[in-house]
């Protein structure tokens, strides 16, 4: 078969019949159109928006934590089988507590395959003091290089130099305005029983106003002494290369060691429900107008049909078989779909263009990054073709099916 | 030009119809029986004239014997092929491959240019017109006497420069036979004139065998042979003796 004759003779019919009926080609490709770009639009919009809320709030956290248990009351014997046994425990209050065993949980984590980085960390309360100033902190000890590849915090400083040797502290912005630190000024920092004193080496922006006031991140050994606890770490922070599959990874590991360990999803029900909610009700918008798509695809060339009931003879007269005639409806359906969608994608990137240069936040920043992927736009202009496809299925299916001897007599 | 001659045949049987039966809205209570067991044949290089009233079924067997309608009871045999067990696409193919159409005028494709409505047939088996189809369409074309209308549209032709299109359309890939019905009923005398001067060269020149449905018993005296049609009958078959020579009648 010549390389030209697969579609040939059903693509130039097709191309004719929709060149021929103009304004209603027009009209159904911008239909077309209109539903692609809302569709590449609303994907973009709710990709970037998960993504910005995705990253303020897991930006600074980890995926899976890894805490000792809590300390729990034990009964001081067994009840004898039989008697009733009142009681009235009171919880006990929590202390802080090094992660049992620690340096030798840090290399098995690191060794599983889903895991991308482990940071150990130090944190508890204290106070930030500076002269007449006092600010209750947040306070972290940590391995930077280490944190670095959990939180990214490298990537959050706005002011000095991410570095962590004895005696620095990372802050964040708002604790250094309270304080009236910059870059190189000293403060100290006040535990329960511990004064030490360091210099703040970088500012952080954490993207969270109350993250901003709170943190002070420290060497890990320093937070150590600081918060009494010699060598231990309060809590083994995980970073995964899937993000979704912490809940996963975090069940494995509660079978395997006997800590308390918590994925993000657990940590953050609320806004997982919120960020499914909005993925749901998304698909939904996203179905709801494909099917408009496909319905105004259908419609018009089922008219399409009736309009051309005499040409339909006419070929089948000449000798075009009915598959061949169903395919001149279904490459109509699928050129409708195809062109609406290249003129849809360019539409939703007019429009994210727009919402990009024109909505700003309070500050006059973008609001949040938007971006079409290529394989987001390619995959909408695939499935709309596809659905152009199908919707004219039935509608060739009719053309197919009409008697030329009629088509002709009309 | 090449030119598949179908002389080389004449004489041997082309379409044989034995005791054709049609009847519409079968079972219902207006069901109408239109051909009431009709035997026809035609041989190959023959110039037929159908004519009858209107109602006398005309249509119906022509559309019969184009294979773009079935019979109700009978037998049909093309090149004593049965087709009578084809399916749908079997006899598409038959049609595509023994059969022209020349149909009354607005049967060409209007979204098309002439020369693209005389390659269609060609376009519809392969898939892709070749240099060869598209130098025999301008052929055909020019040999019609449309060599400077091959670009434009059948809205801009005259009723008689379409038909003529239709016949160059019917000739592309030499059917051995071209059927057409009305070809000259909506022209006036002088370009009814002009594609019946057509028909008849190519029907010289190729051999190719036509059964014209006409109501002008002008056209119908100058062909060779004259079936008559009444009330789905056959009422009259006869050869039409002409004083004047047919290369006259040309």
């Amino acid at each position: 078969m010549h390389w030209r004759a697969w579609l040939g003779f059903e693509t130039r019919v097709a191309v004719r019949f929709l060149r021929e009926g103009r304004l209603q080609t027009a009209l159904i490709m911008v239909g077309v159109a209109a539903g692609v770009a809302v569709i590449a639009y609303i994907s973009a919009l709710v990709t970037g928006l998960q993504q910005n809320t995705f990253d303020k709030t897991l930006g600074g956290q980890a995926h899976v934590t890894v805490q000792a248990l809590d300390d729990v009351v034990a009964p001081a014997r067994a009840p004898v089988p039989g008697t009733l046994v009142l009681s009235n425990v009171q919880s006990k209050a929590q202390r802080l507590r090094s992660v049992a065993d620690w340096q030798s949980l840090l290399p098995l984590l690191e060794r599983m395959p889903a895991v991308a980085a482990v940071s150990p960390i130090v944190s508890g309360g204290g106070l930030a003091v500076r002269g007449e100033a006092t600010q209750s902190i947040a306070l972290s000890g940590v391995d930077l290089d280490r944190y670095d590849r959990v939180v990214r915090l490298r990537e959050k400083v706005v002011a000095g130099a991410a570095r962590l040797e004895p005696g620095d502290a990372i802050i964040g912005t708002e604790l250094a305005s309270d304080l009236g630190l910059r870059p190189g000024d000293r403060f100290a920092i006040l535990t329960g029983n511990v004064n030490e004193t360091v210099r703040v080496a970088a500012l952080v922006d954490l993207g969270v106003r109350e993250l901003n006031r709170r943190t002070v991140i420290v060497p890990l050994r320093l937070a150590q002494s600081l918060l009494g606890l010699p060598g231990g770490a309060t809590s083994l922070d995980l970073t995964l290369k899937d993000v979704w599959g912490a809940k996963d990874v975090a069940l494995a590991l509660r079978g395997q060691f006997p800590y308390r360990i918590e994925s993000w999803q657990e940590t953050n029900a609320q806004l997982v429900s919120a960020l499914n909610a909005q993925s749901v009700s998304t698909g939904l918008i996203r179905l709801i107008v494909l099917l408009v798509v496909v319905l105004g695809i259908a419609s018009v060339l089922v008219v399409s049909v009736v309009q051309k009931r005499r040409e339909i003879g006419i070929l089948r007269a000449m000798g075009a078989t009915q598959g061949q005639m169903v395919r001149v409806f279904l490459v109509q359906g699928g050129i409708v779909g195809a062109v609406g969608s290249v003129l849809g994608l360019g539409l939703a990137l007019l429009m994210i263009f727009l919402f990009t240069a024109f909505v700003r936040g309070a500050d006059g920043q973008p609001l949040f990054a938007i971006v079409l992927p290529l394989a987001l736009g390619l995959q909408v202009a695939l499935i709309a073709s596809a659905c152009g496809v199908l919707a004219a299925i039935a509608p060739a299916r009719r053309a197919a099916a009409m008697d030329p001897a009629q088509a002709i007599r009309i | 030009m090449t030119v598949v001659s179908h002389a080389d045949h004449r004489g041997q049987l082309l379409i044989d119809l034995a005791d054709v039966r049609k009847s519409y809205n079968i079972g219902m209570p207006n069901e109408a029986e239109v051909l009431h067991g009709l035997s026809l044949q035609v041989k190959r290089g023959e110039f037929v004239a159908l004519i009858g009233p209107s109602g006398s079924g005309k249509s119906t067997l022509l559309n019969i014997v184009g294979l773009l309608e079935r019979m109700t009871r009978g037998s049909y045999r093309i090149n004593g092929t049965d087709v009578g067990g084809l399916d749908d696409k079997g006899l598409t193919l038959m049609r595509r491959d023994t059969l022209g159409f020349v149909f009354q005028f607005h049967h060409l494709l209007p979204a098309f240019t002439a020369l693209e409505n005389v390659t269609m047939p060609g376009l519809i088996r392969e898939g892709y017109v070749s240099r060869q189809q598209r130098e025999r369409a301008r052929e055909l074309l020019a040999a019609v006497g449309l060599a400077d209308a091959m670009g434009k549209r059948p809205s801009e032709l005259s009723g008689g420069m379409q038909q003529r299109v239709a016949i160059a359309r019917a000739l592309v890939f030499d059917p051995p036979l071209v059927l057409a019905d009305e070809p000259t009923g909506n022209l006036d005398t002088a370009s009814s004139d002009e594609v019946f001067v057509e028909l008849r060269r190519m029907h010289k020149e190729r051999g190719t065998s036509f059964i014209i449905v006409t109501h002008d018993p002008r056209l119908a005296a100058r062909c060779d042979r004259l079936v008559e049609l009444v009330d789905g009958q056959i009422a009259r078959d006869e050869p039409i003796a002409r004083e004047e020579s047919p290369a006259a009648a040309d």
